[in-house]
């Protein structure tokens, strides 16, 4: 029996997975290590968001559980993502060609 | 200081955390969940600064973090269609760079929430802090300028996290 509920989850959880597909891309397409950080990072928190969002709709019974993964992913991911960038930097990872400015770079070696 | 004022919030939000995570509320779980979260509360007041740091005391603070929240995913979901725009993109339109903010929140608690909502919302990335200083990775750099860089990527969140942790 497929219910409004079902539907609408399932439809969360195919938008979800576009924005992880598109993540995934942004991971190969990219041209260095920061801005394939954005790809992923943005990509995937709102990718998982949905699906979860989605499974909730599909299993009411789960939502409480849910919604602590949610929470737990915008609190992590965001923050991961900030210590690889700047592990990164601190390593001297190459910036792409196309990068205009790096005040990180000019007030450390100042 | 501020987290010793609050020790029965700590006390809620982990008990909470526990009813969530078991998904019952049957007496002999509630009653292992009480006597743990009391341990953790008298063991490590303070543990948790996100409620701990927060006014709760004032009420312009809550109606700030419920406009935080609306404000923090309507970026969320902004972020992800530029994102995937620019991926889509044949010629993958990026001109990235790093540039430098500066915040005017003064609590560790405030700075993170920050941190973290700058790097969720488009195009922007926090790659370092120092003081007052963020270093924001920036996929399409609009201003290298810090006032101008500020007004565009902090100002927005800054305005309703100032009134929630100052």
């Amino acid at each position: 029996m497929a219910g409004l509920l079902d539907i609408v989850g399932g439809l969360l959880m195919v938008g979800g997975t576009a924005f992880l597909v598109f993540g995934g891309l942004g991971l190969v397409r990219m041209p260095d290590l920061f801005n394939r950080i954005h790809a992923g990072t943005k990509a995937t928190t709102l990718g998982t968001l949905l699906t979860l969002a989605g499974a909730a709709c599909l299993r009411p019974d789960w939502g409480w559980k849910l919604l602590l993964i949610a929470v737990f992913i915008l609190s992590t991911n965001p923050l991961s993502a900030q210590v690889l960038a700047r592990a990164a930097h601190r390593i001297g990872a190459a910036m792409s060609v196309k990068t205009r400015v790096d005040r990180l770079e000019e007030d450390q070696g100042a | 200081m501020t987290q010793a004022r609050h020790p029965g919030v700590q006390f809620a939000t982990l008990l909470l955390f526990w009813i969530l995570l078991n998904g019952s509320l049957a007496p002999d779980v509630l009653i292992v969940g009480v006597i743990a979260a009391a341990a953790i509360t008298l063991l490590l007041p303070g543990a948790i600064p996100f409620f701990g740091q927060f006014r709760g005391n004032r009420p312009e603070a809550w109606v700030a973090a419920i406009g935080y929240f609306t404000y923090f995913f309507k970026e969320l979901v902004k972020s992800n269609l530029r994102i995937a725009a620019v991926v889509l993109a044949p010629s993958l339109p990026v001109s990235p760079g790093i540039v430098k903010v500066r915040t005017k929140l003064k609590t560790p608690m405030g700075r993170l929430l920050l941190a973290n909502s700058i790097t969720l919302t488009p195009g922007t990335l926090t790659v370092d802090l120092d003081g007052d200083w963020l270093y924001i990775h920036w996929v399409r750099v609009e201003s290298v300028d810090i006032d101008k860089a500020t007004a565009e990527i902090v100002a927005g969140f800054e305005r309703y996290l100032e009134v929630m942790y100052g």
